[in-house]
């Protein structure tokens, strides 16, 4: 194994040192990634921690593969999460993974609390404590990245981590942006890095990994380049991105439309991937060591309000989750209103997905009667208005008095608050994500454990269970997402991203290995992804999770999925099993 | 005819840095540390990138401005000799496209060869070997 991925980057913000472990125990045990991640946070996250307390660590791990193979591009950051309490996890892409590893570091952990706003600016190896006290408070986290971009070096291999103003205020769905258009998107670590006064993380690594075995090397890095580039899922990813689900999603009618009351609109929507790409995309973006660029940028061109003839040209990342929970989820009709949607979310640094699932839940409480102008501060929330969202999430970022200060921590607060839980659509706190494909997706955001669609993607097993025209029992519907979540545990330790994974099998990774020094055989990497996966659900449970009484969003059961409604007893037998598999024939990892 | 590596299209780069992953390949290594090719935005992501590579120029200020003769013309672009060479980065300072690139380990330049790797993992024909012509 390269020795330089054992090593461990430690940054106490308090007293402002940083120092290097070496950790080969970890490393040898878990390889990196969510495997290594999951041993530092056991190690170092106190029990009961304050997430948004000096005590709670922040640890970014990168794994064997990165940079080395096509698509073994992602980073996993873990910390204890300020929106759930427990268990954050959250991986991105762009060029964080290369530049942590290529700066000569497996992981790097930053603890305590700076009691001014600093920025970390790490280079050859070296860690600075840098002011940001002027950084504090700028409108965008775009101007962020724009003013490190010219003052920090490493230009070309490097990557900007920054907070917007939703992180500095701790609303509990803050993302860390990086690059501009990547994220650390999901449960909070934006809030968490608020909260140690930390609003920016610049990393530039142009470093050496040694190969133990070149020919071999090359040979199965040709081999797997070819495959990446010249199959069916990578070209659809490639033309017109993760948006190309809206257009089957919708037909199939998964797509969930004003907070779940509908699954499809009379006619379909303006922001299908096919019209994105036809009406604005305006560039492709990779992530480094993928060949796919995956990334789409539109060109969003707005009329100055006064003057005629002058243009603001903004470019906004769109993939099909922000599409959904900006769009569908709102009622949104226009494509440009999605984008501008998406665009607000990315200045101020909040997690798309949670903030749309929130506005829904604002709008439906709204026009319930549950909230009034008095609490939502004169504003009308409506299906499709735009402009009154874009007035909202402004003031959820500021945490704007105490209605928007509630929003800033989710739907599950909201409702706790307001009532209306029967539509808050939340699972263990986490908001729901653009698939109502059936009881497979509603498994994976109950029982995985980000409570993303990515865990163990219960949706496609929907899908195929639907084309097939096959009805799972409960205990083999458990049984398979428990499968797929343990080997995306290998994946998330390589680190590759998940879009690989009909190229990643296990064979494949073992070889892959193998190459690098790192033998391991299939049925190996098979154990260790179960090992990681309860050790994961061990740190839940440490900190209070229990998946036997997760609630369950009424509406999620009401509103048809395209295999018609899901059975409560159904989703509550197949969670005892997944139960049982986390656990383990020992008990608890 | 001796070819020479050409960037074709920079439009069309999505800085994935296949080519400079595969630059440092060649010598049996990963990384970027020894790789003669890099991209670098162009002000942001959103504004595209440059493809920062030797050209190939047919009268090289790299090799002119080298005090101790370490960098020769070859038949197409130039090459290093690494032990004449004292580290000095006059050669750096000479290309006006910052195409000599610097191996931080082990203080020498990392100059282009035109061997024409990379462009064969470059997935967006941004990158590609051309015959050089008669000027």
């Amino acid at each position: 194994m390269d020795r330089l991925l054992a090593r461990v980057l430690r940054v106490d913000l308090t007293r402002k040192r940083s120092w290097v472990e070496e950790r080969p125990d970890l490393f040898e045990k878990g390889l990196g990634g969510a495997g290594v991640a999951i041993e530092l946070l056991h190690e170092l996250c106190p029990k009961d921690a304050d997430p948004l307390g000096p005590e709670n660590p922040i640890v970014l791990a990168v794994g064997p593969l990165n940079p080395l193979f096509p698509l073994a591009s992602k980073a996993v950051a873990m910390f204890k999460s300020p929106h759930t309490g427990n268990l954050g996890e959250s991986h991105c892409g762009g060029r964080v993974a290369l530049a942590l590893r290529l700066a000569g570091f497996g992981a790097l952990v930053i603890q305590g609390r700076s009691e001014v706003p600093v920025y970390l600016s790490i280079h050859r190896g070296r860690v600075n404590f840098r002011d940001a006290r002027a950084l504090w408070g700028l409108s965008s986290s775009l101007t962020v990245g724009r003013v490190l971009r010219e003052i920090e070096p490493g230009a070309g291999a490097r990557t900007i981590l920054r907070i917007g103003r939703a992180g500095e205020r701790l609303v509990t769905y803050a993302t860390v942006v990086a690059e501009t258009y990547r994220h650390f998107g999901r449960l909070g670590l934006g809030a968490v890095f608020g909260s140690k006064n930390l609003k920016a993380l610049v990393i530039s690594g142009m470093g050496t990994v040694p190969i133990p075995d070149p020919p071999r090397y090359q040979k199965l890095y040709r081999e797997l380049w070819e495959r990446a580039t010249r199959s069916e899922l990578m070209r659809k990813y490639h033309d017109l991105g993760t948006a190309q689900n809206i257009r089957p999603l919708h037909q199939l009618g998964a797509l969930p439309v004003r907070n779940l009351l509908a699954t499809r609109y009379p006619a379909e929507p303006r922001f299908t991937g096919e019209r994105l790409a036809e009406e604005f995309l305006g560039r492709r973006l990779a992530c480094s060591a993928c060949p796919v660029a995956c990334i789409h940028l539109a060109i969003l061109r707005e009329p100055h309000p006064q003057e005629p003839y002058f243009y603001k040209t903004t470019f906004v990342s769109y993939d099909h989750e922000p599409l959904y929970a900006l769009g569908s989820l709102l009622g949104m009709e226009r494509a440009e209103d999605v984008l501008k949607l998406i665009d607000a979310v990315e200045v101020f640094g909040m997690d798309a997905i949670t903030t749309g699932v929130v506005l829904a839940w604002a709008t439906e409480a709204f026009l319930r009667g549950l909230v009034t102008e008095r609490e939502t501060g004169g504003l009308k929330p409506e299906w499709g208005r735009a402009e009154v969202y874009l007035e909202m999430i402004r003031r959820i970022a500021q945490r704007e008095g105490e209605f928007y200060a509630v929003l800033g921590r989710g739907v599950r607060a909201a409702a706790e608050r307001y009532g209306g839980e029967e539509f808050a659509l939340h699972f263990g706190g986490n908001e729901m994500p653009g698939y109502h494909t059936g009881p497979g997706a509603l498994l994976t955001y109950l029982s995985g454990s980000r409570h993303s669609h990515l865990d163990s993607a219960g949706y496609a097993l929907d899908q195929e269970a639907l084309a097939r025209g096959e009805k799972l029992t409960p205990a083999e519907l458990a049984q398979r997402l428990f499968q797929e979540e343990a080997r995306r545990q290998v994946l998330s330790s390589l680190v590759v991203c998940f879009f690989a994974r009909g190229i990643y099998d296990l064979p494949t990774c073992s070889a892959a290995l193998g190459t690098l020094g790192v033998p391991r055989s299939p049925e190996e990497l098979e154990a260790l992804g179960v090992r990681i996966l309860r050790r994961k659900y061990a740190f839940k449970t440490r900190e209070g999770f229990r998946l036997e009484e997760l609630p369950i969003p009424k509406r999620a059961l009401e509103a048809p999925t395209p295999a018609g409604p899901v059975e409560e007893g159904f989703l509550r037998e197949a969670l005892a099993e997944l139960r049982r598999l986390l656990e383990g024939e020992d008990g608890l990892a | 005819m001796p070819k020479r590596l050409a960037v074709v299209d920079s439009g069309r780069c999505v800085d994935c840095l296949l080519c400079a992953l595969a630059c440092s390949r060649r010598f049996g290594e990963g990384g970027l540390a020894r790789s003669a090719i890099a991209v670098r935005s162009v002000g942001g992501v959103e504004n595209g990138f440059v493809v920062i590579v030797c050209r190939a120029c047919p009268d090289p200020p790299c090799a002119a401005s080298c005090p101790v003769g370490a960098i020769t013309k070859a038949t197409v672009g130039v090459r290093v000799l690494p032990d004449r060479c004292i580290g000095c980065r006059t050669c750096v300072l000479s290309c006006p496209f910052g195409a000599v690139h610097w191996d931080e380990e082990n203080n020498k330049p990392v100059i282009c060869v035109h061997c024409g790797l990379c462009a064969s993992f470059c997935p967006h024909g941004v990158i590609a070997l051309e015959e050089v012509g008669g000027g």
